[in-house]
């Protein structure tokens, strides 16, 4: 097996606050992996330690010596000032701008050539962004939660593109993800994260695993319930209905960090109650 | 046209040249006020230069590139708010920078043309010199053109693409601070920055591309010297400022066209 990336005992403090602790995770040539966790878990942490901006702690992060990074980050940090079309943001990869076409079609963003970036809706500029990993040829293509932002439609899509573009470039693929359908569908492994790794392995298993059923709620049709805390659904036409203000509270409710808190300094080698 | 005139055109384009595309990444990356920061803290430079008889220009450069470096620095402990901490360098390098040109009561150093500039006394040379120095600073622009544009779009993007980010910022800093040490001959320490920032903020106005943005703040920024300049001629008045204020009109201009369509 040709593992990508490799993180032995990883762990990450800033000022003072342990944000990771003791993570081993490895993503293999042609695997999908998704991180899951709870909101302040540590999973953005983590993606910018393995695309080496920040630095960890203690432990080690091994590289295969040809890895490229293709990556997604939720949005761009960049003024309005600069005026950049998509077609402009996409040459600076330095790539032909046949190759250039060809992604943007690939992409279904052709259209949006002459687009201003900062224009662009959220779903847009996830695909703007793929393309531009794309067209690196990554080895290892980096995503954090790029369904954030896209409607529910458009989601589904993205996520059939992202497995796609992992045939296509047979590549390995790290993602944070907040849609447990995706992870349940398309994943080949998942990582439980909650500041440490709570369980690992195939969807079907970690969806048993007594940690996990902790974090996404135990007493629940667990899955169904964190996967669509949207607070809207679409009618047949596709247009947005919103829900009652009760509904949609309740569910957020349910996942807040606070109602769940989950911190434990003990090694988990064993399945255990809380 | 008398040789002064002339002199103070070729000087105050040929910086207008670089300052402008510049200039764009210092208003993309939100540096205006670091650049203010480096401006203020030149004084201190000059202070320095005249104290220890070497070449002004020289100290200037070579505090601001220390004085950038130390800000890098400074901003990734990311504890303290940056503005703030920019703010109290900038007027705290002020401040030492007035009192120190004081103190040497130096009969030579009239402390008004550091301030605000003195182009029309810009010789033969230093317009030459002037010259070369931005058409070099051109040259290295057009190298840094592309991984400058990824760090002003996402830095993170730009680091884990690879780019190494800290080699191309010190390079920012080193070419900053050396614009900033041409400008200071132009319009003076207290209006470096808005030879930066204002001609580039016009340019947005009627450009779409970066590339363009870069070009648009150049041209800008030589009319406004040409026109500035005239303005001194003819009405005697400052010519830095006279400068400065025609790039704030090129700006209204254009931001009132632009909300008008």
């Amino acid at each position: 097996m040709s593992e990508l990336i490799q993180l032995d005992g990883l762990s990450l403090q800033i000022g003072g606050k342990l944000l990771l602790e003791q993570v081993n995770l490895r993503v293999i040539k042609g695997e999908i992996v998704t991180l899951i966790g709870p909101n302040g878990a540590g999973k953005t942490s983590l993606v910018k330690l393995v695309c080496g901006l920040l630095q960890p702690s203690a432990g080690v992060i091994t590289r295969a010596q040809d890895l490229r990074i293709g990556y997604v980050p939720q949005r761009l940090a960049f003024d309005a000032t600069l005026p950049i079309t998509v077609a402009g943001f996409l040459a600076l990869t330095g790539s032909s701008s046949q190759a250039i076409q060809q992604a943007m079609v690939r992409l279904q963003i052709d259209d949006l050539a002459s687009s201003l970036l900062h224009a662009l809706s959220g779903g847009e500029l996830q695909r703007v962004l793929l393309a531009r990993a794309f067209l690196r040829r990554p080895s290892l293509l980096i995503l954090d939660e790029p369904a954030q932002g896209v409607d529910i439609n458009g989601q589904l899509e993205l996520y059939q593109t992202i497995a796609q573009l992992r045939d296509e470039l047979n590549c390995g693929v790290l993602m944070v993800s907040h849609d447990l359908h995706w992870v349940m569908a398309k994943t080949d492994t998942v990582y439980c994260l909650n500041r440490h790794i709570c369980c690992q392995g195939a969807p079907e298993l970690v969806s048993q695993h007594p940690e996990y059923l902790q974090l996404f709620g135990q007493n629940a049709p667990a899955i169904a319930i964190y996967t669509h805390h949207h607070d809207h659904h679409h009618d047949l036409h596709g247009a947005v209905v919103p829900h009652g203000g009760q509904a949609s509270s309740a569910a957020t409710k349910r996942f807040s960090p606070s109602t769940r808190s989950h911190s434990c300094n003990h090694p988990h080698t064993t399945p255990h109650k809380h | 046209m008398p040789d002064f005139l002339l002199n103070a055109l070729l000087a105050g384009s040929a910086l207008a040249l670089i300052s402008g595309p510049l200039g764009s990444f210092v208003v993309w990356r939100r540096m205006a006020y670091f650049g203010d920061t480096l401006a203020h803290a030149s004084l201190l430079g000059v202070a320095l230069g005249l104290f220890l008889q070497i070449n002004p220009w020289l100290t200037v450069m070579v505090g601001s590139v220390l004085l950038g470096v130390l800000l890098m620095l400074l901003q990734k402990q990311q504890n303290l708010a940056s503005d703030t901490l920019l703010g109290i360098l900038s007027h705290g390098a002020l401040a030492a920078g007035l009192v120190c040109t004081s103190l040497m009561a130096n009969p030579q150093l009239d402390l008004f043309s550091f301030l605000l500039g003195d182009l029309l006394t810009a010789t033969r040379s230093e317009a030459l010199t002037m010259a070369g120095v931005s058409l070099l600073l051109l040259g290295v622009l057009k190298l840094a053109w592309r991984p400058w544009l990824c760090m002003a779009l996402d830095e993170d993007l730009a680091r884990a693409e690879g780019l190494r980010v800290d080699a191309w910022q010190l390079l920012f800093m080193v070419m900053l601070a050396l614009v900033i040490a041409l400008a200071m001959k132009v319009v003076g320490v207290l209006l470096i920055t808005a030879l930066l920032i204002i001609p580039a903020a016009a340019a947005r106005q009627i450009c779409q591309s970066p590339a363009a943005m870069a070009i648009g703040a150049a041209a800008i920024g030589v009319a406004a010297i040409n026109l500035g300049l005239a303005a001194s001629y003819y009405w005697d008045t400052p010519a830095g400022p006279s400068a400065v204020l025609v790039a704030v009109v090129i700006f209204a201009l254009g931001f009132a066209a632009r909300r008008s369509q």
